[in-house]
């Protein structure tokens, strides 16, 4: 579980974080939605602890990450597994040795051991033939794959993806969010996604969170979000005519 | 200062250190050992050539030539200007990778992972450089009077015995051990200054150009400033 009390995070006097506080349950898919400029990607960055919040706490399962020292944060880390926008994948080695590389770094385990690992989680996303390619030579659906077998290598306690569908057809899309979604449960990870895709929002948000311009705008779940009445959220969500029929849609069949 | 405090430390792990090192020694030295041939091969014949038909006269002894040929490699081509050269080659090399791998968020990737980005990242580059570099100046002297007697085989500018007495006469091992020298202080620079200006990009593309550029440029002025006082303190 990984609870924020009270984030601020400003840049040159414009303050992008304000008043955060939430929290993101164990072993479920966590969402940060909003428009893009509201403050997700500081928000996840504060989290992880590439920007360092103005104020407030981040608690890892009580653990509070800004009062630790450099050891400390360094030893939470390993137990932390990222997804980037851009997959972010070592571009010099291939695809079995970015996978390997957390591995290499700090596990004990023997070389023939070590491979297997990463064999396994190539596996686990459904690339076992691609080992010897390099990320250049892979579909972007692929290198997100390549990521998430990477992030969670050392059975990471936290996984954070930042946008894993940006530039991802619907289908690919999917497969991402539900090899996300299930890898959450076996791992029973604390999950943090940010995103604006609504697809990801109903397909596997089991928890909500709204920024809105830096401010905790709603928090709830996929079911939750057709019955809010928040104004805000209800703009950003029904931006698409789609989702409006469908909302219509429900709405008839309730009243019906 | 702060990144070259990051930047020494210990391994996390020596066995992804010296797979690191392994890799920087293939790419920035091995690498350049081409073109160090080439150019220092070609400006040896030059300057052999430029020497006898423009400075050498009937007042002088034969041996002129090749005394100033092998000088001018020792003291100030095969460490210094070969050194420039690399600034260049190797420099934006360092600059535009780290940078590039900046702004793909791989280093970020890394600190991620709870690695000191700077210490994997960097300090196998200067190691590999200031290790590889006397190799460079070396193979940079010999390939130079290689390009000498060339002129004096194939060329007939100058009488091969003249040129084998002109080079050996007078011949001072400690200007070997200068150029050495310097260049273990200019390959220092090259990697770090380098590595500091890609590291630290901030932006897209446009930002990792600029960073290669000023590498470059920076690199260069330092290594020219540094050559002065360097000559100065060696050759007292």
């Amino acid at each position: 579980m990984i609870e924020l009390k009270s984030i601020y995070k400003s840049f040159e006097g414009r303050t992008v974080l304000e008043d955060i506080s939430t929290i993101f349950e164990n072993g479920k898919t966590n969402l940060i939605i909003g428009q893009s400029g509201s403050g997700k990607t500081v928000l996840m960055k504060s989290i992880v602890g590439l920007l360092t919040p103005d104020r407030g706490e981040v608690l890892y399962d009580g653990r509070d990450f800004l009062a630790m020292n450099k050891k400390e944060r360094i030893a939470l880390r390993r137990e932390m597994g990222m997804i980037f926008q851009s997959a972010a994948l070592f571009d010099s080695m291939t695809v079995l040795e970015n996978v390997m590389f957390p591995l290499d770094m700090f596990s004990r385990d023997n070389y023939r051991d070590r491979k297997k690992r990463a064999q396994f989680c190539l596996e686990r996303v459904n690339l076992s033939g691609a080992e010897q390619k390099y990320p250049g030579e892979i579909s972007g659906g692929m290198q997100k794959r390549v990521a998430i077998a990477r992030a969670i290598a050392l059975r990471p306690q936290y996984l954070f993806c930042d946008e894993p569908n940006s530039g991802l057809d619907p289908k690919t899309s999917l497969v991402i969010d539900d090899l996300i979604h299930d890898i959450t449960t076996e791992y029973n990870m604390t999950t943090i996604i940010n995103t604006h895709d609504m697809n990801s929002v109903l397909g596997i948000g089991e928890s909500i969170l709204f920024i809105y311009e830096g401010r905790k705008e709603w928090h709830g779940t996929k079911e939750e979000i057709f019955t809010s009445s928040n104004e805000r959220l209800n703009k950003f969500i029904f931006a698409s005519d789609l989702l409006q029929k469908v909302k219509d849609m429900e709405r008839t069949t309730r009243e019906g | 200062m702060i990144l070259m405090g990051r930047t020494f430390g210990r391994p996390e792990r020596w066995r992804m250190f010296f797979k690191q090192y392994a890799k920087e020694l293939e790419q920035l030295g091995v690498n350049s050992t081409g073109i160090v041939l080439l150019i220092s091969f070609f400006i040896g014949a030059v300057i052999c050539i430029q020497i006898k038909l423009n400075i050498q006269s009937a007042w002088m002894p034969r041996f002129t030539t090749g005394f100033v040929t092998r000088e001018i490699m020792l003291l100030e081509f095969s460490s210094s200007i070969m050194c420039l050269i690399l600034a260049g080659k190797v420099g934006s090399n360092i600059a535009s990778e780290l940078g590039t791998m900046r702004v793909t968020q791989q280093i970020d990737a890394l600190e991620i992972m709870g690695i000191n980005s700077a210490n994997f990242l960097i300090m196998p580059k200067i190691a590999a450089l200031v290790s590889f570099i006397p190799i460079l100046v070396t193979i940079s002297i010999f390939a130079g009077i290689l390009g000498a007697y060339a002129t004096a085989w194939f060329g007939g500018i100058i009488n091969a015995e003249d040129l084998t007495y002109g080079l050996q006469y007078s011949f001072t091992e400690w200007f070997v051990w200068c150029g050495i020298i310097k260049s273990f202080f200019f390959a220092f620079i090259i990697a770090s200054v380098s590595s500091y200006y890609g590291y630290t990009v901030e932006g897209g593309s446009i930002a990792v150009g600029k960073a290669s550029t000023d590498a470059v440029v920076s690199s260069s002025i330092l290594i020219l400033f540094s050559d002065l006082f360097l000559t100065q303190l060696l050759t007292k």
